[in-house]
């Protein structure tokens, strides 16, 4: 649990920053979302939770990062847990990838990741506490054909928030990464059922996640419990990466 | 800038030292070093670096702290900056 702690997270309004948003709140949390393209409804939880702070956002841009910062830390306090879920897909050969597609994923997937977590470590540090977990992928160490671009990023986040992780340790803030595998949301829907179960079948599992399955890994990482837990890569992925 | 401007200038570059480094007052002297005196990892004198350019209203650039080891250099910094 993490009863009273301020949280954001970034792309909280659907799928696995959702789940998480919710499931802050419904630990106890006081937890800001970001959005981008529609707010997350309804802002209520169970009874005795805070309503949750919907903070429109665009992560690509820096005076958007700052400015729902600001608005958090005037209407909630200071950030105390972090949880980068923004990310989105473009997904295409390599030959036929453009540079736009390239960089509109990299940009933010991995450098939002960068710019939002060095804000919150700002007021973390002083605060000498801190928790920060990172939406990874399993594809970022397994690689996904089509997907060259998503997956550099979610690598790119293992490597970023292990440094992170060495660089605020000794502030009492930990880093960790989350690599969920196929999980149910509208990232996965625009690949139809037939891709979809052509996914699951390769999973261990033999089904896709929901998105509450990977709130759970967060909510351990971000919890008092897990204070000796950090730079850790955490599949919850039905055993579809096992060994990496 | 004038002694007593310096002065003052120094109390306020202190009060930051202290509240940043966690040290006694008494302890931030120009010639005490970051990493010897003081005992201060990289990640607090970039804290100082952060609170110094809040409270002074500076900014100073990465390539500028290269050579910085001491309260006096450091100090030195910022009042150039002013």
């Amino acid at each position: 649990m993490s009863e009273g702690r301020v949280a954001l997270v970034t792309g909280g309004s659907r799928g696995i920053g959702l789940a998480t948003a919710r499931r802050l709140q419904r630990d106890g949390c006081r937890v800001a979302v970001t959005w981008r393209s529609a707010p997350p409804a309804p802002l209520e939880g169970p009874a005795g939770s805070e309503p949750l702070l919907p903070v429109s956002c665009d992560v690509t841009s820096p005076e958007q990062v700052e400015a729902a910062f600001k608005e958090t830390e005037e209407r909630l306090g200071n950030v105390e847990i972090l949880v980068c879920s923004a990310g989105i897909t473009d997904d295409t050969l390599l030959l036929r990838m453009s540079e736009d597609s390239w960089s509109a994923v990299i940009e933010t997937n991995l450098t939002a990741t960068y710019r939002t977590c060095k804000r919150a470590s700002q007021k973390m540090l002083r605060a000498r506490y801190g928790r920060i977990v990172l939406i990874s992928s399993v594809v970022g160490l397994l690689g996904s054909a089509g997907q060259t671009n998503y997956a550099a990023s979610k690598a790119g986040l293992v490597g970023f928030g292990r440094s992170l992780a060495r660089e605020l340790a000794g502030r009492n803030i930990t880093v960790n990464v989350v690599a969920p595998g196929v999980v149910s949301t509208d990232m996965t829907a625009v690949l139809g059922a037939e891709r979809l179960s052509a996914l699951t079948s390769a999973v261990p599992l033999q089904r896709a996640a929901e998105p509450e399955e990977v709130a759970g890994a967060v909510a351990w990482l971000v919890s008092e419990e897990a204070g000796y837990v950090t730079g850790a890569v955490i599949p919850v992925d039905g055993g579809l990466g096992m060994g990496h | 800038m004038t002694r007593v401007d310096n002065e003052a200038a120094f109390e306020k570059f202190k009060e930051c030292a202290v509240e940043v480094l966690q040290v006694p007052a008494e302890k931030i002297t120009p010639a005490a070093s970051f990493a010897g005196d003081l005992e201060a990892d990289s990640l607090e004198v970039v804290e100082l670096v952060m609170a110094l350019e809040e409270a002074f209203d500076i900014t100073v650039e990465e390539s500028e702290l290269e050579g910085v080891e001491t309260i006096g250099q450091a100090f030195e910094l910022v009042t150039s900056k002013l």
